[in-house]
């Protein structure tokens, strides 16, 4: 893997022509020169974003055994095994330019790199299932949908695997609510108290505003993000709104108007400092959620170990039959 | 609940379809339940999908066999613990992963079998039991792989699926008893279960477990509704939701 | 550690008559696990027939820098496609 800093003339010809095909909407393959920034910057988003699928099992697994019918039971079980398997796609992706699923696991366990904060958020009753399908699956979708053009390969073709496979998660947290909303008061209730604790955490899924955000502007031009994180939140609040008057359950913000001015929804102000704090470490659920992921992986370490050691067996007993042979 | 009252083999009457169906759709459910416990603790992400998919095709086959026996939900969520009929094989806990694996070869084997004597048949299972056959083969696999792979992986490994087999084995002889409604021999399908149990032990370098199949206290006893103390917290955890609000739809 | 658990790479045949495709990758100890695995990921959803599985390592690829020299030289050579040739009206089965 060669990777230069355009300093002689001829690294300045691979770094014009790597510009202007990325600006032609050319796609990047895992081989071709690519600026070392380009490179660090992909790493760090696709292992944030495959550390989120992976932690982001936890809070949903938390219902599985508690699902209250055997088709949720069902439904919930395939779709944590569905982030496994994004988890998987984005490592292997993340994986092309160079560094290993163990080297970026090794960074999520040792806090070095992030995952997104709305899984430090706790599942607290069974409605918080389907607040997260609708509401964080759906934030999730609105960022990723552009990711499956994004300018690096093997990142857009795991986004278009991704993509098509997050379409039911969203419409079964729908699905979950609607009936919840339309039960018994209690589960109305239920319903409402979830979309009440989810919704704001949600809109913070897309990041700071953009004049605050410290990645965006490079991303953008080197067409690995698309657009801006204000316009795909203020894409996503446009779509959620009349979701919510179907569901029959109200948003926490009062400041929500159609303004036809613009053609958009107005809401109220984001509590940043929220953002910032759990980010931080000090959500409700930061530790519980990486010391189980770490706990996982230790735990897990003998059977990994177990398996290589009979590959390895396995192997040299072949190798000495083929000597045998000879 | 009316099926779940049946507990002694009597001559198959006209209740014996769906206790039978009650037996093999507990097997399913309870095991599915207890995989499902997995999810987010698996040992590597790539056996999170593989144990997912055997949980969700053993859910697939519990619905379609409590569906036999009357509402799937009412008969998984609102029955107490001994008018389960599944076995106590598969409600032993998770334990640690060569455990599940051990647990995962001494069912999935019997389960294979059986679902392919009663494909080759003509009762109301064979429809399922064809469908379920595969799904079975491909869990036998799994296991078998897997079983040697610890067997003769590390000394570690070894000791832990040792461990695992040995701590299981007093469950599998109730595999064998007969269940009203199910056509099949049990003791030619426990010559096979021992003869390709050996086989699997054998390439995995381990010797069989000794000591008697049988619970000490009954034998049979899953199916006669007497289950191990760790049951009745698995179903406390699954059912409260649904029992806290009676008569709710989800 | 996963570090000894090499990288595979994956192709799937999705229906009988297609060839198989590159589908993505995964890490597995061996042959006979990554075939499982790739099942298990790759064709969840009914998505193929038939899997075949690669040690990444021992994939040989054409480098980007040798891209000119051998893929250009193709590109001029129109001959080789039916569009090149005009044929009049009317002519048919060719």
């Amino acid at each position: 893997m060669v990777a230069v800093t355009p300093e002689t003339g001829q690294d300045r010809a691979l770094a014009d022509a790597f510009e202007a095909a990325v600006a032609a909407d050319e796609r990047v393959e895992p081989r071709d020169w690519m600026p070392e920034e380009y490179r660090a910057s992909l790493v760090r988003q696709m292992a944030q974003h495959a550390h989120s699928e992976i932690i982001g099992m936890q809070p949903e697994a938390n219902w599985i055994t508690r699902a209250p019918s055997l088709r949720r039971k069902a439904i919930l079980m395939a779709k944590v095994q569905d982030e496994a398997g994004h988890g998987l796609y984005l490592y292997s992706a993340a994986e092309t330019l160079g560094t290993s699923r163990d080297e970026l696991l090794d960074k999520l366990h040792a806090g070095r790199q992030k995952y997104s904060s709305i899984f430090n958020y706790p599942t607290l009753t069974w409605a918080d299932v389907g607040a997260i399908g609708w509401l964080v699956d759906g934030a999730a979708i609105t960022n990723q949908v552009p990711l499956c053009r994004t300018s690096y390969g093997p990142y857009a073709r795991a986004m278009v695997r991704i993509c098509k496979e997050e379409s039911f998660h969203q419409r079964q947290g729908y699905e979950l609510l609607l009936a919840l909303s339309q039960g018994t008061e209690a589960q109305h209730a239920m319903a409402q108290d979830a979309v009440d604790r989810w919704w704001w955490p949600s809109l913070m899924m897309f990041g700071p505003p953009d004049d605050e955000s410290a990645h965006s502007a490079q991303s953008m031009a080197w067409r690995i993000k698309r657009h801006s994180n204000d316009e795909l939140r203020q894409r996503f609040v446009d779509i959620a709104v009349p979701q919510a008057e179907t569901l029959g359950l109200t948003l926490p913000d009062p400041d929500i108007k159609w303004n036809e001015e613009r053609g958009h929804y107005d809401f109220g102000a984001i509590d940043w400092a929220e953002f910032w704090d759990v980010l931080k470490g000090n959500g409700p659920c930061n530790e519980q959620r990486l010391s189980q992921r770490r706990r996982a992986h230790e735990e897990g370490a003998w059977v990994r170990e177990a398996a290589a050691a009979h590959a390895e067996k396995q192997a040299q007993a072949h190798v000495q039959h083929e000597e045998a042979r000879v | 609940m009316t099926a779940t009252e049946t507990t002694h083999a009597t001559p198959a009457g006209p209740s014996a379809v769906p206790a039978a169906a009650l037996a093999l759709g507990d097997d399913a459910l309870v095991l599915s339940h207890r995989l499902g416990e997995w999810a987010g603790h698996a040992p590597v992400l790539e056996e999170e999908v593989a144990l997912a998919n055997i949980a969700l095709d053993l859910l697939g086959q519990a619905r379609v066999l409590l569906s036999m026996a009357g509402d799937e939900d009412e008969l998984a969520f609102l029955r107490e613990e001994r008018s389960f009929r599944n076995l106590q094989l598969v409600e032993q806990p998770n334990g640690d992963f060569a455990h599940t694996i051990a647990r995962q070869l001494y069912f999935s084997l019997y389960q294979h079998l059986l679902w392919t004597e009663l494909a080759a048949g003509q009762g109301p299972f064979a429809p399922l039991a064809a469908k379920a056959v595969k799904e079975t083969a491909y869990h036998v696999d799994h296991a078998v792989q897997w079983t040697v792979r610890l067997g003769d992986g590390t000394e570690e490994s070894t000791r832990r699926m040792r461990a695992g087999l040995d701590a299981l084995w007093k469950y599998t002889g109730e595999m064998f008893r007969p269940v009203e409604g199910v056509d099949v021999d049990g003791a030619a399908l426990e010559q096979r279960w021992l003869a390709e149990l050996d086989d699997v032990l054998s390439r995995a370098r381990l010797d069989p477990p000794e000591g008697p199949r049988t619970g000490a206290w009954r034998a049979g006893a899953g199916r006669e509704g007497l289950h191990t103390e760790p049951f009745g917290r698995m179903l406390a955890e699954m059912q409260h939701l649904h029992r806290s609000h009676p008569g709710a739809s989800w | 550690m996963t570090q000894n658990w090499p990288l595979w790479e994956v192709f799937v045949r999705s229906r009988r008559g297609l060839s198989h495709t590159h589908a993505g990758s995964l890490h597995a100890p061996d042959a006979e696990m990554a075939l499982r695995n790739a099942r298990d990921l790759y064709t969840r959803r009914n998505e193929g027939v038939s899997i075949w599985v690669v040690p990444s390592a021992q994939i040989t690829a054409s480098s980007p820098d040798e891209r000119d020299p051998f893929f250009a030289p193709s590109a001029d050579k129109p001959y080789r496609h039916p569009t090149f040739y005009e044929i009049p009206e009317g002519v048919r089965h060719l």
